[in-house]
């Protein structure tokens, strides 16, 4: 049975200090008597963007959003053309994350005077912050804390006597988890379906209005705040390798404590499933976990997986998954793989754009396949079906990182879950199909 | 429905936000939907003209987001999330007891959404995109009553602030 590390496992809360040790922490005066906008303030009065640009250099941050791409790097990439823009990415669409709402809806403030340094640093006068269309109170939230910043002149025109104006617009989505891909959030940002552009050219290039545009998640920017509180090197010292400082994960599922927990880079699986999280409910065996959130590969309960450290490149080089989107699911010995692959299935079935034909074909046709399985309707040779369909979406199924044949990742999204079935649970998957006639034969893949 | 006075003041407003009119889209079928309970085609048709592009458009954008509903959806949009969170702790159950009670409601649409960002909390829904946490089906079916009567004051049925 898993067991808990035996050690004194914390919780190291930058991002989210505020939201859990101040009462009604998105409130204007609230944040403010707890240092809300005096780095902004100080910033102003340094007025050295250049400085800025280092700070978050000799931090390492990554972006938040999943994709991992340092931040100093996409801002060095900006052409020198004007006007540019700012989109913060607040879609946050994928299964069971819920980091990004918890910093949106309790402590707005961070995420605005994010977006001023930010916009400050990249010589941006206008910033986007766009928010998924379900979050209706944290779009009332972000929407009052612009105009409570703006009112107290850390926004709008010749901010503080600086010289430099800066205009944010909240923007709400309407529902399509695949705005949270940063082309198709800027196509619904022009007021657009939701469809993922061709890449190159790169947002930070052609972006909103074809113009340059730096686009980041809204851990992202709440976290340069902190950089340039702390310094970037002293940022730097926490984490491992080139995962440097805090993430904030969102632990779902069988845990006795489920909720969001800044962890610092480099805690182990095991440390934060059973000593974070308190263990699963009702002390039940842990079956199998999700790293990273949805789109990724799945692990299971053995040493080597749960003493696998939090680290972005660790992971991928030892285990071939990634930690995403922070996400975290745990399921423990109650749970049928097939139901949570079949459901995930749906999901990228559902939120297909339509784009691309391996994707809105592929996605269906996993779904219908992992749906008979999950009911107890599967046929003997479904499992070889499945990986067939998938390689027409993601060639190398059992391969990770993916390949692609879509234009973005949602594509191969689904080939995940399905690799993770034939790598962990195949003698389990096979039983529960035995039953049933095969109807057509199907050629080994 | 067109917009009434107010709200075509609060679109303009939205309007002047964008370097790009079309922009704004999104946004004013919200306060559309919001004003209506669904989003009807004199409203895209509305929205067309105040940003300068065809109703066809308008159409063929609101018609790939979710939230926009293309009928009438009485005054309650429930939505119960039964991704794989909420699936393993009971969202399904919220779903299918909602779906028997509500069923012949004209007041209270029950629809199945994907992941609602409250997996801490789950199983979750939100009504008229108010977040409704750690449910069992009866307490959801409560909530839902509540709105019902006007204990609790729901928000637009595309989540416009009370």
């Amino acid at each position: 049975m898993a067991v808990s590390s035996g050690k004194d496992v914390r919780e190291t809360r930058i991002v989210t200090r505020r939201l859990h040790d101040v009462a009604n922490s998105w409130t204007y005066d609230n944040a403010r008597a707890d240092g809300a906008y005096e780095m902004w303030d100080e910033v102003l009065r340094r007025a050295d963007p250049a400085d800025i640009h280092a700070q978050v250099k000799a931090s390492g941050l990554r972006g938040r959003g999943g994709a991992n791409f340092p931040t100093a790097v996409k801002w060095e990439s900006l052409p020198d053309v004007f006007p540019r823009y700012l989109v913060i990415n607040g879609d946050e669409g994928e299964p069971s994350t819920f980091k990004d709402r918890e910093i949106i809806e309790k402590d707005p403030h961070a995420l605005v005077e994010g977006v001023c340094i930010e916009a400050y640093a990249c010589k941006i006068n206008k910033a986007f912050i766009y928010l998924r269309g379900e979050f209706a109170l944290g779009y009332d939230r972000v929407v009052q804390a612009v105009a409570d910043a703006t009112a107290n002149g850390w926004v709008g025109q010749n901010i503080k006597g600086s010289g430099f104006d800066l205009d944010i617009v909240v923007h709400r989505g309407a529902g399509a988890y695949i705005c949270g891909d940063e082309s198709a959030l800027i196509e619904s940002l022009e007021g657009k379906r939701g469809m993922p552009r061709i890449k190159p050219p790169l947002p930070i290039h052609a972006g909103v209005y074809a113009k340059p545009t730096v686009v980041n998640n809204v851990e992202t920017a709440s976290t340069i705040t902190h950089i340039m509180k702390m310094g970037g090197e002293e940022y730097a010292k926490l984490g491992v390798g080139r995962s440097t400082g805090t993430r904030v994960a969102a632990i779902s599922g069988h845990v006795k404590n489920p909720g969001i927990y800044e962890i610092e880079f480099g805690m182990t699986f095991r440390e934060i499933i059973f000593d974070l999280c308190g263990g699963l409910r009702d002390d039940r065996e842990l079956k199998f976990f999700l790293p990273g959130g949805a789109s990724f590969q799945w692990l299971v309960n053995c040493d080597e997986h749960l003493d696998q450290i939090y680290d972005i490149d660790d992971i991928s080089a030892k285990l071939g998954t990634t930690l995403g989107s922070g996400a975290i699911m745990v399921y423990d010995d109650t749970t049928d793989p097939l139901l949570v692959a079949w459901r995930l299935a749906k999901f990228y079935a559902h939120e297909s754009c339509g784009t691309c034909t391996p994707c809105r074909e592929g996605s269906g046709w996993i779904e219908k396949i992992l749906y008979r399985m999950s009911h107890g309707l599967g046929r003997p040779d479904d499992m070889d079906l499945l990986l067939s369909a998938s390689a027409n979406v993601s060639p190398d199924v059992m391969r990770a990182p993916f390949t692609q044949t879509t234009i973005c990742p949602l594509g191969p999204s689904p080939v995940s879950a399905v690799a993770s079935l034939q790598k962990y649970f195949r003698a389990e998957v096979d039983a529960a199909c035995a039953n049933q006639p095969t109807l057509i034969p199907v050629s080994a893949t | 429905m067109t917009f009434t006075a107010k709200n075509l003041e609060r679109a303009h407003a939205i309007i002047a936000q964008y370097p790009d009119p079309h922009s704004a889209i999104l946004p004013l079928a919200h306060v559309a939907q919001d004003q209506d309970g669904w989003l009807t085609n004199e409203a895209m048709a509305e929205i067309a003209e105040l940003v300068g592009t065809s109703s066809a458009d308008v159409q063929g954008v609101c018609s790939f987001y979710t939230m926009y509903k293309r009928r009438p959806c009485g005054k309650l949009v429930v939505s119960v999330c039964t991704n794989v969170t909420c699936l393993v702790v009971g969202g399904p159950e919220v779903l299918h007891h909602l779906e028997a009670r509500y069923g012949a409601d004209d007041d209270v649409f029950v629809e199945e959404v994907e992941c609602l960002a409250a997996c801490g909390n789950a199983p979750a829904m939100q009504v008229n995109y108010e977040y409704h946490e750690h449910l069992t089906p009866e307490m959801a079916a409560a909530i839902v009553d509540d709105y019902k009567s006007g204990v609790l004051h729901a928000r637009g049925v595309s989540g416009g602030s009370k």
